[in-house]
């Protein structure tokens, strides 16, 4: 899994963003990945599995008084993106994600073929 | 409005803005406390006529650890994020992810009223609204 920086694609791609921090920890079984989206709710979360290209979007919706004028803003963009290339040895098809809070946790398994055995070695 | 946009139109207001980042970078900003970029939970700070509207962007966090207080005029947010410690087989590839204790001191405008205070926690942001005093409020005098 190696992180690309944001590609400028599509249309609907070219909006600036902002990068979310991940956290990208692999065992024998697969994948884990946790991304910070803080301020986005569930329905405004897309993720997308593209042949090997893995796609983190989040739009980012707070309650805002009406006339709110900011005075100070470290997170200067309504929106994340964060795009990803998958191994082969991954089954995209399989992803599961569970979104909490602003927390993204993605588990992307490892294709059947591709999970560890452990070779018999025969004394003959 | 929330957010700047990132190619205004104004390309002189943007060079003051750049100016002023600038400054702020070398910490020549003003408030003594100064302004930390970068640091965990980012805060964007807001205010209307009758409140001021702070917004901490803290995901992932039980709400009953986070610790707000106002005192002589300034908030602070407080709180420990734990991360789930990897396996001992696991490998980690990325970690850019904050954990581990925090806090963060923003100082208030003057005419808050420290008893009318709302925070809420939605979506991972924590969002902390002050009520102005009743009477630093705009007020229409009819002329007689």
């Amino acid at each position: 899994m190696t992180d690309t920086t944001p590609v400028r694609k599509q249309s609907a791609s070219d909006e600036a963003a902002l990068l979310p921090p991940v956290d990208v920890i692999e065992d024998s079984s697969g994948i884990t990945l946790f991304a910070d989206l803080p301020g986005v709710p569930k329905d405004k979360l897309h993720l997308q599995v593209e042949a090997d290209t893995l796609t983190i979007e989040g739009e980012i919706a707070l309650d805002v008084p009406a006339g709110m004028e900011a005075s100070h803003a470290e997170v200067s963009l309504p929106r994340y993106r964060r795009v990803f290339t998958l191994s082969k040895e991954l089954d995209s098809a399989k992803v599961n994600a569970e979104f909490s809070q602003g927390v993204l946790k993605l588990l992307i398994p490892k294709a059947e073929y591709a999970q560890p055995r452990k070779v018999e070695v025969r004394v003959l | 409005m929330m957010y700047r946009s990132l190619f205004p139109r104004d390309v002189l207001a943007e060079l003051d803005r750049l100016q002023r980042e600038m400054q702020q970078a070398f910490h020549l900003s003003p408030s003594i406390r100064g302004i930390a970029r970068g640091g965990f939970p980012a805060m964007n700070v807001g205010g209307t006529p009758q409140s001021v509207e702070i917004y901490a962007f803290a995901p992932g966090i039980d709400p009953a650890s986070l610790d707000v207080q106002i005192e002589k005029g300034v908030l602070t947010i407080a709180g420990e994020r734990k991360l789930p410690e990897p396996a001992e087989q696991a490998t980690v590839h990325i970690d850019e992810r904050f954990a581990g204790r925090f806090r963060r001191v923003v100082t208030l405008p003057d005419d808050v009223d420290a008893n009318a205070v709302e925070a809420r926690y939605r979506d991972g942001v924590l969002r902390i609204s002050i009520a102005r005093k009743q009477s630093a409020q705009p007020r229409r005098i009819t002329i007689q």
